[in-house]
């Protein structure tokens, strides 16, 4: 029935697609027609599509080959972009990271130099011991100098970790400053406060203090050596020059000395009127001071070379000192520039003292030289008169003549005549001469103004420049003391910094040290306790075993027993198995076999704890257990009648049933022939249904004992074949479940034994 | 047993078409005889009828298994 509707409806699908006239046809000619009528405006459609797409991804690179951040960005929001970009412009340039710290330090740095310049004072003093030792200088210049920039950098962090204490900065990088070094401090605090530079030098090759000591008590010691070398050879110099000068003074004024007692004398030479013995002594006394003067001003005028050789020894010692710029000669060095100026001074005092004096001198020599010359012309005259008188006339009076008298005192009016006459035109002349030697008198005196007041300049410079000088010591020196008060401040401050830092540093290392007692302490104690804990354990482990041992021996027993339990049950259950199996056997030829109830029932009972015997149990059919079962060999049998039967059923079902199709089968049943046993294919297909085929399958899996196979041939029969076979099939099935059940308690059975058996 | 069930069948087709026929054969032989002046046509056609009713009833027992045998009729509504 279902056939001939599917037949229908197909011939009915045939006929409407046949009447649609190709419907399938179309669609796909319609599609290909579309699909060429519209070809080129595709095509278009398509070209254009490719363009933009491929426009937009060479923009895409291109633009992010100029802007790395946006290749960044794409390469972050679209996956697999970033190989894309890999390949077209090669890896991306990492980006700069470092840019904060950079610009820290620059800031920290001018900051710094801010400082550097507001505190050159502070800061001055190690620069000048460094800038002091120009020998020892050498080496660490280039270093610092060279370092600068790391210096500068290190001691901005310092700073910035030490916080607001000023420290003194990195030293020794501004030699090539015109620093003016201040006069330099020695001493403890000089050694405290370079001590707290050098730690702030960190850069710098950090010298340890040790060296920094050693090295400030060369400087110091090498400065002072220097110092005593200095002052002594400026003592020396100075003593020395003093003693010279004073030589030279004592000279001058011995000079001077006689220069006055020879004029003195001479005066008196030249005015007193003695008798003559006396003023023969007078002239030898004269002619001795005379000598002595000459020889007095020699030797002043040797000594003074030798006071201003000196003088300039010294002042080159002087400046020697000064070249060599220890502030603490200055004291000295002032002094002795001042000893050499006052004795400058007074050398060129007494100098011009005995210069006056010998002017003086020269004036009464050159009076006493006219009055000398007029003497002896006088006594030249004389002579020419009276020639035979002797000089020393003053003893002759008793010897002169008359006419010699007289002649005498003509010549002695002429004479006195001649002396008016010149009187008269002296006094005339007198001030003509008086002019003239104002006038040469003004000159010498211009000179010797000048010369006194270039001289007096001279010294009054000198003694600006010494007292600018000592003023420029004293501020220095206030200066000092200033300074000085800052840098103990400061070294007050840094002692309270260190101490601050000291605390807590104690404070730390304290608990350091605590927690590592502490820690050293719990190990110990979790050692002692590990200890105690394996002893206890081992022991724990010792105890245990022996009661382990002793609970193995004791279940080992029980299980023993309950090993015999098993087995007495599984042979139990393999007996009562056993029986179900016989009883199955007991089946005669055509009739079935026993009930299985009791045999069932003696397995219910010997298995009772056993959940899958007793499921198995009852999974028997129930008629089986009431019935029986038949056996395989009458089910065999009746199969033959059965599918005899079949046979002659084959064409009927429930459209044909007639009887004449009765007839038909029958006939059919009694001219076809095939096989009595046929072997069954692996699966069966369509043709393979039929019921002769598959009655000889059934015959042949049968014969082979194969009941199940046969069943289930048997089952495929169609139509009265199958209602015919219906009871056949029952039977079969229940001897077939039968059979499982049994067979499958029995395998239970046979394992559990095996199971018991293999047990302990 | 299900195969007995054809032969049951059977066996009361033929025992009921021998019925038929037999019952046939004398109503037609008593029609004849008695309502038809001895003509053999009314003994035909009572043979007929009773060969068409024992085929038809043979049929229709082969056809439609409404017959339950050896079951309680009100098993069916258990």
């Amino acid at each position: 029935m279902l056939r001939v509707c599917l037949k229908g409806a197909n011939s009915a699908a045939r006929k409407c697609l046949c009447g649609n006239g190709v419907p399938l046809h179309p669609l796909q000619q319609c599609r290909s027609y579309t699909s060429g009528g519209s070809g080129s405006s595709a095509g278009k459609i398509v070209a254009a599509s490719v363009l933009t797409v491929g426009g937009g991804v060479g923009g895409t690179i291109l633009y992010a080959n100029w802007d790395p951040k946006f290749r960044a960005n794409v390469e972050k929001s679209i996956p697999y972009s970033d190989q894309v970009f890999g390949l077209a412009l090669g890896p991306a340039a990492p980006p700069p990271v470092i840019n904060k710290p950079r610009k820290v330090e620059p800031v920290q740095i001018s900051s710094m130099s801010e400082m550097w310049k507001d505190s050159k004072q502070p800061k001055a003093k190690e620069v000048e011991k460094k800038a002091e030792q120009p020998d020892a200088e050498g080496p660490p210049a280039p270093a610092p100098q060279e370092t600068l920039e790391e210096a500068s950098a290190q001691v901005a962090q310092i700073l910035s970790a030490i916080g607001e204490v000023p420290s003194v900065p990195a030293p020794g990088t501004h030699e090539a400053e015109a620093v003016p070094p201040p006069a330099a401090l020695k001493g403890v605090p000089a050694a405290a406060a370079k001590c707290t530079e050098c730690e702030h030098e960190p850069a710098v090759k950090e010298r340890p203090e040790g060296e920094v000591a050693a090295r400030l008590a060369e400087q110091d010691k090498a400065e002072q050596d220097l110092l005593t070398s200095l002052s002594s050879n400026l003592e020396d110099a100075l003593g020395s020059t003093a003693k010279v000068t004073l030589q030279a003074i004592g000279a001058q004024e011995a000079a001077l000395q006689a220069i006055a007692q020879h004029t003195r004398q001479l005066r008196e030479a030249m005015e007193a009127e003695a008798p003559p013995d006396k003023k023969s002594t007078q002239w030898r006394v004269l002619e001795d001071a005379l000598s002595e003067r000459s020889r007095s001003v020699d030797e002043a005028g040797a000594a003074v070379l030798k006071a201003k050789a000196e003088l300039d020894k010294l002042r080159g010692v002087i400046d020697g000192a000064k070249h060599l710029k220890i502030a603490a000669a200055r004291p000295s060095i002032l002094a002795a520039e001042e000893n050499l100026h006052s004795m400058v001074v007074d050398l060129d005092s007494v100098v011009t003292r005995v210069q006056t004096a010998q002017s003086e001198a020269k004036i009464v020599s050159q009076y006493s030289e006219l009055v000398n010359e007029a003497k002896a012309q006088f006594q030249k005259e004389l002579n020419s008169i009276t020639p035979e008188i002797q000089a020393n006339w003053k003893g002759l009076t008793g010897k002169l003549t008359q006419d010699d008298l007289n002649s005498l005192i003509a010549h002695a009016h002429r004479r006195i005549d001649q002396m008016n006459r010149e009187l008269a035109e002296q006094r005339v002349r007198e001030q003509i001469h008086i002019d003239s030697a104002l006038e040469q008198q003004k000159l010498e005196d211009k000179k010797a103004l000048e010369v006194a007041v270039s001289t007096a300049l001279e010294h009054n410079r000198e003694q600006m420049r010494l007292e600018q000088e000592k003023k420029v010591e004293e501020t220095r020196e206030v200066m000092e003391a200033e300074m000085r008060t800052q840098l103990r401040r400061q070294a007050a401050a840094h002692t309270d910094h260190l101490r601050d830092v000291l605390k807590v540093q104690e404070q730390e290392l304290r608990s350091e040290a605590e927690e590592i007692l502490n820690s050293s302490l719990m190990e110990k104690e979790t050692e002692y306790r590990r200890l105690t804990q394996d002893q206890l354990d081992s022991f724990t482990l010792d105890m245990n075993a022996a009661y382990a041992r002793l609970k193995g021996m004791e279940e080992a027993i029980d299980s023993h027993v309950i090993a015999e339990e098993e087995a007495r049950k599984a042979h139990q259950l393999w007996l009562s198995v056993e029986a179900l199996n016989y009883t199955l056997k007991t089946a005669a030829l055509n009739d079935p076999t026993e009930p299985l109830e009791g045999a069932v029932q003696a397995i219910k009972e010997s298995c009772a704890e056993d959940e899958f015997a007793q499921a198995l149990a009852t999974a028997l059919p129930s008629e089986s257990l009431s019935r029986g079962v038949y056996s395989e060999a009458s089910l065999r049998a009746r199969f033959y009648a059965i599918r005899q039967l079949a046979r002659r059923v084959a064409l009927i079902d429930e459209t044909r049933n007639s009887l004449y199709q009765y007839f038909l089968s029958y006939l059919q049943a009694m001219l076809l022939f095939e096989k009595a046993q046929e072997a069954p294919p692996a699966k069966l297909s369509a043709e393979d249904l039929d019921t002769f085929k598959l009655l000889s399958y059934a015959a042949y899996s049968l014969e082979h004992g194969d009941l199940e196979l046969a069943a289930k041939l048997v089952n495929q029969l169609k139509g009265e074949s199958r209602r015919v076979a219906q009871d056949w099939l029952k039977e079969a099935r229940l001897t077939l479940e039968t059979k499982q059940v049994v067979s499958l308690l029995s395998a239970y059975a046979n394992a559990v034994g095996l199971g018991t058996t293999m047990a302990p | 047993m299900s195969e007995k069930e054809l032969g049951k069948k059977l066996d009361r087709c033929l025992a009921d078409s021998a019925v038929k026929l037999g019952a046939g054969l004398g109503l037609g032989i008593v029609f004849s005889v008695v309502f038809f002046k001895r003509h053999t046509w009314p003994v035909a056609f009572g043979l007929g009828m009773g060969l068409g009713m024992a085929y038809t009833n043979c049929q229709n027992d082969l056809r439609y298994n409404l017959y339950v045998p050896e079951q309680d009729s009100l098993s069916l509504f258990r």
